[in-house]
């Protein structure tokens, strides 16, 4: 029997995939997330639109907040380290939790290296926005991306233009040679096995949602539209007027994303969405995608 | 022959490419309708709390049911096994389920993502050679009625592949795997 396997590890996220991951920050709302069908739950101290409001470092949930958010749900619970905060991800591994999301959303502690996941025994999701930073994920040990997207924002643009980058990149590369694939993975500055499995798959060789300000069942419709494999709502049910509606609503509309009749119907009436910003009115320095590499 | 794969959530997308494999029409099932369109159904691994809630608002609980008394063979992996079982502890108390199995599915029985593993699994019914067989965050198969055919147990006892009449549960997930075996062990029911 061997544990914490490769195969294990991407598995899980496989069995996420066609679901809604939802933001909590109190075990009363994990069960209102799975009560509304939520595949997991990300285990928060303050939902991204929050750290934005309040601003100052983000660090790590308190894990006593974690642990409790764990024996609320039955589900799968996720909690987000700090990029290149090892440290933080061993405290979140030793919990007994089930994936750790290495997150822009939380100030980075270190500029130039990310996680080493390969020496951890539980699995991790990582941002992207782009093939290449999602394939130098994967090489450090990811095993599920989700494109960054704006968090804290409730403006899905940004999570439509990383969607977009990473499937028109995919496509640019099936359409390669041999030869141009080397090119490409300098160009993508990203390990050439994987640019080499990215192109004969013609899809990444790992789980990837979609992430940062969806906030209508719509929203989650798009994304799944554009080829994501789920999707993951901080902010955006929490923030809203009605969130079991919101969230049962949004989880519908993720499994019958192609269809227009039933969107419609789990749309209605869902009361106030979150307030939601545009981007241009954020400063460059807060904007939350650019923190990775 | 057409087989079902209930698309609600979870992988079912590694099950249509295993079945696409082995010569297999296959058919998402989301809604009721999709239903008519199938001979055979199988119902993934995921969460079975979302797909359980999921199966109870599209109203696909009882036509599943009904073509299963009709002897439509039904397959569950993992999520799919504890939706099967009749009766589920360690999960929620409302949790839908389909019920149709006389086994009692133990959610999560090994504990937490970390405790998921691979081992090797000598199943009978598919041959002599070993399935390699993926756990994941699995749950176990316990007090299986007189009907109920054991398939496979871990070195331990615990059932994790079961057997009645046309309908087959596995705690594991072969559509993670490149083995054929059991999915065409299904489609011979």
């Amino acid at each position: 029997m061997e544990k914490s396997t490769w195969t294990t590890k991407a598995g899980l996220a496989q069995m996420l995939k066609g679901g809604v991951i939802m933001d909590v920050v109190t075990a009363e709302q994990a069960k209102i997330a799975e009560e509304a069908g939520a595949v997991a739950v990300m285990a928060l101290e303050r939902v991204p639109a929050d750290i934005r409001a309040q601003g100052g470092v983000a660090r790590m949930s308190d894990p006593e907040l974690i642990v409790r958010i764990k024996e609320s749900v039955t589900i799968p619970v996720m909690a987000k380290a700090r990029i290149g905060h090892f440290v933080e991800a061993q405290i979140i591994e030793s919990l007994g939790i089930d994936y750790i999301d290495e997150s822009e959303v939380l100030t980075p502690a270190d500029e130039e290296h990310h996680i080493n996941k390969h020496n951890f025994k539980i699995p991790f999701v990582c941002g992207c926005r782009n093939l290449g930073e999602a394939l130098r994920r994967i090489a450090e040990g990811a095993a599920m991306l989700r494109t960054k997207g704006e968090a804290g924002t409730g403006n899905v643009v940004e999570a439509v233009r990383h969607a977009r980058t990473v499937n028109g990149e995919i496509r640019r590369l099936q359409n390669m040679n041999a030869d141009e694939l080397f090119s490409a993975a300098k160009n993508l500055q990203a390990p050439y096995e994987l640019v080499r499995q990215v192109a004969e798959l013609g899809r990444l060789p790992v789980v990837n949602f979609a992430a940062g300000g969806i906030a209508t069942p719509a929203d989650a419709a798009l994304m799944m539209q554009l080829g994501v494999d789920g999707v993951f709502v901080g902010s955006g049910i929490f923030k809203s007027g009605d969130p079991a509606r919101r969230a049962r609503a949004i989880v519908e509309a993720t499994t019958h994303y192609n269809d227009p009749e039933i969107i419609a119907e789990v749309s209605k009436g869902l009361g106030e969405a979150m307030v939601g910003i545009n981007i241009g009115d954020i400063p460059h320095e807060q904007l939350m995608a650019g923190r990775g590499w | 022959m057409t087989v079902g794969v209930l698309a609600l959530q979870g992988d079912f997308r590694e099950h249509a490419v295993m079945l696409h494999r082995i010569g297999a029409e296959v058919c998402e099932v989301r809604l009721p309708r999709h239903l008519a369109q199938v001979e055979r159904l199988i119902i993934p691994g995921g969460e079975s709390t979302t797909i359980g809630k999921l199966l109870a608002i599209y109203r696909l609980i009882e036509p599943i049911r009904e073509r299963v008394a009709q002897g439509m063979p039904l397959w569950g992996t993992c999520a799919g096994a504890i939706l099967l079982s009749r009766r589920i502890t360690d999960g929620r108390d409302e949790q839908p389920t389909l019920g149709l199995m006389d086994l009692t599915a133990r959610r999560n029985a090994f504990g937490s993502q970390l405790d998921s593993f691979e081992a090797d699994l000598m199943i009978d019914a598919i041959g002599e050679a070993p399935h390699h067989a993926v756990f994941i965050r699995a749950p176990i198969l316990e007090q299986p009625g007189p009907k109920v055919q054991v398939l496979a147990r871990l070195a331990d006892g615990a059932i994790v592949a079961a057997q009645q009449a046309h309908l087959l549960a596995t705690c594991f997930h072969p559509e993670l795997t490149r083995d054929e075996r059991v999915h065409r062990y299904f489609l011979e029911l």
